[in-house]
């Protein structure tokens, strides 16, 4: 256990110069670029290419919401009923657990409050959001008019939308996709799915 | 020959046909996510859980180990190559893997991490054949005491050692454990948290967490964090390893195979923290530790055989406590949970036929994934160029086409969205899902359990110190809680003389 704290402080303390190292951009074939990097050099540029950190807001809405589930976990479990020790009832349990949680999101405002472990949100969480959104179209639509068509759907999306591939490609794939998904769930594995034909 | 026996029949389950041919599936599947950027193992599992209802629980367990164990093969190789790990667990492989290769010697790399995968595999299935039924036997005297504390042991020890924030997995396993109360209380029949809805009323199910937290999550966030840049791997000629690189190997296999071995019995351990251990264990003990990123291959076998050994050994507190190891394993739990297999002491005796199925067939699975790793390595390398992009849609699908498929329920689809969210949220706010999926796996045992020795114990908690194994596993307890305080006031006593010598260490 010792070697953890070790190993991660070799992976993020560069003594070693530090390359701002352009991503290679290499072409489909032939070689990437040859660049003698050290394991820190390494470290360092994968430390460069993470995602934007959140400051200390991200991490006292974190406290809020935890410290709010330990609230309303505290007034459901008093509810219930604790009982004593040698006759605990149900709510026990689970005030000893939202007892905690306010605790540990009080000390998560207090004392955690500037690491920087959360990611912001950018421009890119909005592909997030669509893909949600294409997953929610799905499920409304899987239980009418069965998955063959919802799924199309979200292939599409997925591919050409989210995943920037050719229309061509998405056209293909995405038929290729549907049709493998019916043949093995539908013919194959006969999987009682909503289907349309 | 009595103890033999039940390990040899065993065999026997292994090699039923279908057994063999889920083992195969788990392990090219285990092989290809572990090529592949993006999904790991815990995912995996988690997003293939519908497809074990169907199917017997020794050959489920096959399949799901199968995957485990098959992505720490597959890691190795995009970290060799591309200098990407595959997996948490091969991120160290990368630093003398890739040196290898820019020095030309790909596939020697890569040959001695199958080499050193597969003898890091097959020790610790040996460790574990002999010490699982002692560790099982030890344990048929626990009580709900002893349980209780194991059970608190081992969810605090995850969550410190998994890779986020102390503080927030701390948080996420609270959550799980708060999550395990909502519907009937064991005890009175009472309902808790269930806001009334009957869909509640059971409590909620495991599956759609998993699959949502750990699959759906996974996908979601791996849509903001495209791997874009996969570039077409170098030409992979030859892996099989000299002679002369085998013999300098050699050692770092040795002793990757034991340290794996241990540190993946330890709730908490498992194939990433034993990588990390066996690299710096194997940079501390080199004569020349210049030569580690530079193209050491001792910097590629002793990680890779480490992991492995650890993936094996993680089953043992599984299998013979009934408490999962690490997040993977939790999800291994609750697949054995569904198939109606409670693990704990009494499955080695109860149910041989499983225990000794699965273990015996890592044996083969892992004699099929060294024919992967190195006479068909090229095959798994030419998968590479598919394209990320083209994956995501095919994994969704797979998800909500499962999901949907357990209870032919569109409700069930529902949830995996709604906990798909949660679990992208926790990931973005830096919150670890996996001590979240763990407590809640283990909620009802350790309330049961608790509840069980308040009632043994007159309501008087000051017994459990009263008795020795309740209170060792207490102790540690107590110690894993105040230890990081102490190193705290220890380091800025450090740092404070540091600043005086201008010593570099101020740095870290």
């Amino acid at each position: 256990m010792t070697s953890s704290p070790d190993a991660s402080r070799r992976a993020t303390g560069g003594s070693h110069p530090l390359h701002p190292e352009p991503t290679h951009q290499a072409p489909d074939h032939g070689h990437h670029l040859v660049d003698d990097l050290t394991p820190e050099d390494l470290a360092a540029q994968w430390e460069q290419e993470k995602p934007p950190a959140a400051g200390p807001g991200a991490n006292i809405a974190s406290a809020i919401v935890v410290t709010a589930i330990g609230i309303a976990g505290t007034i459901g479990s008093l509810g219930l009923g604790l009982g004593s020790p040698a006759d605990p009832e149900p709510g026990l349990w689970p005030f000893l657990i939202s007892v905690l949680l306010i605790v540990l999101g009080i000390a998560l405002a207090l004392f955690g409050r500037n690491v920087l472990d959360a990611e912001k949100f950018s421009r890119s969480s909005l592909q997030v959001a669509a893909g949600l959104g294409s997953l929610v179209v799905f499920t409304l639509l899987i239980g009418r008019i069965g998955f063959e068509i919802p799924a199309l759907l979200l292939n599409v999306i997925w591919l050409r939308f989210l995943g920037k591939e050719t229309w061509r490609m998405t056209a293909l794939l995405s038929v290729g996709i549907t049709t493998a998904f019916y043949l093995l769930f539908v013919l194959a594995l006969n999987v009682p799915i909503p289907h349309l034909f | 020959m009595e103890f033999f026996e039940p390990v040899l029949n065993g065999f026997g389950v292994v090699l039923e046909p279908t057994n063999l041919l889920y083992c195969l599936l788990g392990v090219v599947i285990g092989m290809l996510i572990g090529v592949l950027p993006g999904l790991g193992p815990a995912a995996t599992i988690a997003i293939l859980l519908p497809l074990t209802y169907g199917i017997e629980p020794v050959t489920a367990i096959i399949m799901l180990s199968g995957i485990f164990y098959g992505a720490q093969y597959g890691g190795t190789i995009t970290s060799v190559l591309l200098r990407l790990p595959g997996e948490a667990s091969s991120v160290v492989t990368v630093f003398d893997g890739y040196a290898l290769t820019k020095q030309g010697r790909a596939g020697t790399a890569l040959g001695v991490a199958a080499i050193g995968s597969f003898v890091g595999g097959t020790v610790a299935i040996i460790g574990l054949t002999f010490l699982a039924p002692l560790v099982a036997g030890f344990a048929l005297d626990f009580g709900p005491p002893e349980y209780t504390a194991l059970a608190l042991l081992g969810i605090l020890l995850v969550a410190t050692v998994s890779n986020g924030g102390r503080l927030k997995s701390l948080i996420a396993a609270a959550i799980g454990l708060l999550l395990a109360t909502v519907g009937r209380d064991g005890f009175t029949g009472e309902s808790r948290f269930t806001l009334g809805s009957l869909s509640l009323a059971d409590g909620l199910d495991f599956v759609p967490i998993a699959m949502g937290i750990f699959g759906l999550g996974e996908i979601l966030y791996n849509l903001e964090e495209r791997h874009n840049k996969v570039q077409a791997p170098a030409k992979v000629a030859n892996v099989w390893p000299s002679r002369k690189d085998l013999k300098q190997a050699s050692g770092a296999i040795g002793r990757g195979s034991v340290l794996g071995f241990f540190l993946g019995i330890l709730p908490g351990g498992g194939a990433t923290l034993s990588s990390l251990a066996a690299y710096a264990m194997e940079k501390k003990r080199a004569k020349d530790p210049s030569r580690f990123g530079r193209g050491a291959i001792e910097g590629v076998a002793g990680p890779e055989t480490a992991n492995n050994a650890a993936a094996t050994s993680s089953f043992i507190p599984l299998l013979t406590l009934g408490i999962p190891a690490n997040a993977t394993m939790a999800i291994i739990f609750g697949a054995l949970l569904i198939q109606g297999v409670t693990p704990g002491p009494q499955l080695v005796q109860n149910d041989p036929e499983l225990f000794w199925g699965v273990v015996n067939s890592m044996y083969i699975g892992n004699i099929l994934l060294l024919i992967m790793s190195i006479p068909l390595v090229g095959i798994f390398v030419r998968i590479l160029r598919v394209r990320p992009a083209i994956l995501a849609p095919v994994t969704v699908l797979i998800t909500l086409i499962g999901v949907y498929t357990i209870n032919n329920s569109v409700f069930d689809i529902w949830l995996v969205i709604f906990f798909g969210i949660i679990g992208y949220l926790m990931k973005k706010f830096g919150f670890e899902p996996g001590p979240l999926v763990l407590a809640f796996v283990l909620g009802a045992l350790l309330e049961e359990s608790l509840r069980r020795s308040l009632l043994l114990f007159g309501g008087d908690a000051t017994q459990f110190a009263g008795r020795p194994i309740t209170a060792v596993l207490l102790f540690v307890f107590i110690v894993v809680i105040i230890l990081p305080f102490i190193q705290k006031a220890l380091k800025q006593r450090t740092t404070r003389n540091s600043t005086v010598t201008n010593d570099h260490k101020e740095s870290v």
